[in-house]
């Protein structure tokens, strides 16, 4: 309608390659990404390093992160890249530069990438169309986590239906999979790109959780999208569990009853046992043990946590290979 | 300054009940006949505007701005602000007492309405409610009026402690001048930046409620109520910027019921919705937020059936730099002041059929009233002749490069609008022409 809209799409304004949503991806997209997974995972040594030999990626860290930095950056270097990480603790931006002239100063020294991780939602559009450059979000405030969702792909499709079936996707690939995503919904950027991305390809999403944590707006997030506040009953339909850290740094003010919520909430072996005893479980992590997830479960034959991790080393050498136009995206980008 | 001839225009002018073809003669800051086609066809003037085809019509007014002078004078100065009302058909405009110092005392408001500071159009203040706007003490509302206030406000923030907005409504009421309330209860919008709902959810941004805006509203309405039956004033509440139905609703009722209230829209919340954040555009983020459709279609339900009283631009400028940061981080607040017209025009008069009269009495009969705006807001004999001619025919489209103000701030650059403004003219002076 023409009364609404206001300043045009800035959608043009992102370099090629950048990844700030999963919204941004069409399900091509999604399969050539999963594609080039697949085809990096197995390279030799030699082949891996040759793709981004002589580029150069910066990492910019506004907030801690453990598995994703690590990850992004042996991605980067197990591909050749060079890379210079910076963080808000170590650098200019404790001096109060804007994240505009961080960027800026990134990319005068070189950088053709970045990698951002920032606690406000939309900080990686900033970037992206200050800078110019292709961005890859590595988790923005309470927004997305796109390499997140893809790795949670990879891991689904693998331990689903088997390696060779992980390397493409298309809109029904994932019929018939009901993924259940429990706990801090309202502040997680994985539950938002997985429950944006996994329905695109034919999967049932299962929102769990308290109304303070998981309100009903989360419907509008797309299709094929349900809230179901019991957990057993969500378990029982599900081939998939995604389990979620409360995240307490987030809460602002909001009370929870923490020994009410791990009655309600928790996976633990009996609950898993019980209801959803072949079901996979994931977990983003950090996980808090003992909170939303015992030990035996996250230690547990059905737990693919680890393989998360693996997978997402792979899946983000795929994305920096496609955000630097290298490996099988060379010359394809528009 | 020289008589003007204004010929051939079509006169609306709704304090006088007049939308017919007038000459009108300006002449010592004052309207000195307005007269028939033809009948002032003796009188020489230094200037003669040929106003066929075009809407003559009383200047606008606008009872909410930001100048950002003094203090924040890189983002906009009485002059680049007031030189961009006259270019959007403004005579009189109401500064809003936010500056950097808070305008709270009459050395300030003096300083502020001082001619030295170069305003091209006629510059009105509200000061500040309370000292500093804190929310903890009443500034000196008489010797404020008495110095030219025309009302109090801590726009930018409520009023929020019961007993000081009480306070202030009975001292305003001795006043004869209104509060004019920013109706936010802060309690409820802490690190939000959008209005709430399932596009806040998919964005990850915390939401402003509607409760937040109505709560206030009902706040003080019921002192309102309470005021008039315990001390035997009758206080007048002006609420600024109405974004939610929910607002308009309390406000409709306590008109009913007879209390002083009057109300305020802004030009983005009748032809914005909360869509426009698209990717975080900070040029969508203000304070209230743009919210979801039906209130948006609510608030032109509200001024065409007249529970809003006047259109108000909110006018706010911000440089680009703190524009161009994260969403969460960037300040509230658009420019306003040259768009407003054309807005109004495009989507009220023709998208949804709004007379021609209706649009003056909203940007500026009524607007003129609610602050007590003596002689303005009208173009009968005597009164101040202050004047905007308009094409409200042209359609063209806005661009920010040719704005006055100082800043950049708008989501409705490229934006189509509807109606030009010709000329305008504060107190006989042409101060915009085209």
């Amino acid at each position: 309608m023409q009364t609404v809209s206001a300043s045009a799409s800035l959608t043009s304004n992102y370099a090629p390659g950048s990844l700030l949503s999963v919204n941004q991806l069409p399900v091509a997209d999604v399969s050539a990404i999963l594609s080039e997974t697949a085809r990096v995972a197995s390279l030799a040594h030699a082949e891996r390093t040759a793709i981004l030999r002589g580029r150069t990626i910066a990492l910019l860290f506004y907030e801690s992160s453990t598995r994703t930095r690590t990850s992004f950056e042996l991605a980067a270097k197990s591909l050749g890249a060079t890379t210079t990480l910076v963080s808000d603790k170590s650098s200019s931006i404790e001096k109060g530069e804007s994240l505009k002239d961080t960027g800026l100063t990134l990319r005068a020294l070189g950088a053709e990438c970045i990698i951002l991780r920032h606690s406000s939602s939309g900080a990686p559009y900033v970037l992206a169309r200050e800078t110019g450059l292709p961005v890859l979000n590595a988790g923005d405030g309470m927004h997305e986590h796109p390499s997140q969702a893809l790795l949670d792909l990879r891991t689904i499709l693998t331990r689903l239906q088997g390696a060779a079936k992980a390397a493409a996707v298309n809109e029904r690939s994932l019929d018939g999979v009901t993924v259940t995503i429990t706990g801090d919904i309202f502040h997680s950027r994985v539950a938002r790109s997985n429950a944006m991305l996994l329905p695109r390809l034919g999967a049932r999403v299962l929102l769990c959780g308290p109304p303070r944590l998981l309100p009903e707006d989360a419907l509008g997030l797309g299709p094929r999208i349900e809230i179901e506040r019991d957990f057993d009953r969500a378990l029982v339909q599900s081939q998939v569990v995604m389990m979620l850290r409360i995240q307490k740094e987030r809460l602002s003010g909001m009370e929870l009853n923490l020994a009410d919520y791990i009655g309600r909430y928790q996976l633990n072996g009996e609950r898993l046992l019980t209801y959803a005893p072949s079901a996979l479980v994931l977990h983003p992590g950090p996980m808090i043990r003992g909170l939303e997830i015992s030990d035996d479960v996250a230690d547990g034959p059905q737990s693919a946590i680890e393989e998360q991790v693996t997978h997402g080393l792979a899946t983000r050498s795929a994305l920096l290979a496609r955000a630097l136009n290298a490996g099988s995206f060379k010359g394809s980008n528009k | 300054m020289s008589d003007i001839l204004i010929l051939n225009g079509r006169l609306i002018d709704p304090a006088n009940q007049t939308d017919a073809h007038r000459d009108l003669l300006l002449r010592g800051g004052r309207v000195a006949a307005v007269e028939a086609p033809g009948q002032l066809g003796s009188v020489q003037a230094a200037k003669t505007i040929d106003a066929a085809g075009l809407i003559v019509a009383p200047g606008l007014v606008d009872v909410h701005v930001h100048l950002r002078e003094p203090g924040q004078t890189y983002k906009e100065t009485i002059t680049t602000g007031t030189a961009a009302a006259a270019a959007g058909g403004y005579t009189s405009v109401v500064a809003m007492p936010n500056t950097v110092p808070v305008n709270d005392t009459v050395e300030k408001l003096q300083w502020m309405l001082d001619d030295e500071r170069g305003s091209v159009i006629k510059l009105f203040a509200m000061p500040a409610a309370t000292i500093g706007s804190m929310g903890e003490r009443l500034t000196d509302f008489e010797a404020l009026r008495r110095q030219g206030a025309v009302g109090f406000t801590d726009d930018g923030k409520p009023v929020l402690e019961d007993h000081i907005m009480r306070a202030a409504l009975i001292a305003a009421a001795r006043a004869e001048v209104p509060v004019s309330q920013h109706a936010e209860d802060t309690r409820l919008t802490g690190g939000c930046s959008m209005n709430a709902g399932p596009m806040a959810f998919r964005l990850g941004l915390r939401g402003m409620p509607v409760e937040a805006e109505a709560r206030i509203v009902e706040r003080d309405i019921q002192l309102l109520r309470e005021i008039e039956r315990s001390e035997g004033l009758r206080p007048h509440l002006h609420v600024q910027h109405v974004s939610t139905a929910r607002a308009i609703h309390e406000i409709q009722q306590a008109k009913r019921e007879g209390l002083h209230v009057t109300c305020e829209i802004a030009p983005h919340h009748f032809a914005l919705n909360e869509e426009a954040v698209g990717e975080y555009n900070t040029h969508a983020k203000m304070n209230p937020p743009l919210r979801a459709e039906e209130d948006r279609l609510q608030m032109i339900r509200a001024l065409v059936d007249g529970v809003a009283d006047c259109i108000a631009t909110d006018h706010a400028p911000h440089a680009v730099f703190e524009k161009k940061q994260e969403f969460e981080r960037a300040p509230n607040g658009i420019t306003g002041l040259e768009t407003a017209l054309g807005l109004a025009l495009r989507v009220l008069h023709r998208e949804r059929g709004v007379s021609l009269t209706r649009i003056v009495e909203l940007m500026s009969t009524t607007p003129a009233t609610i602050p007590s705006l003596a002689g303005r807001g009208s173009l009968g004999v005597g009164h101040y002749a202050d004047v905007v001619v308009f094409d409200a025919t042209e359609e063209w489209a806005f661009r920010v490069d040719d704005s006055r103000s100082k800043s950049r701030n708008t989501p409705f650059d490229g934006s189509p609008m509807l109606g030009k403004v010709r000329y305008t003219i504060c107190e006989g002076r042409i101060v915009y022409q085209e």
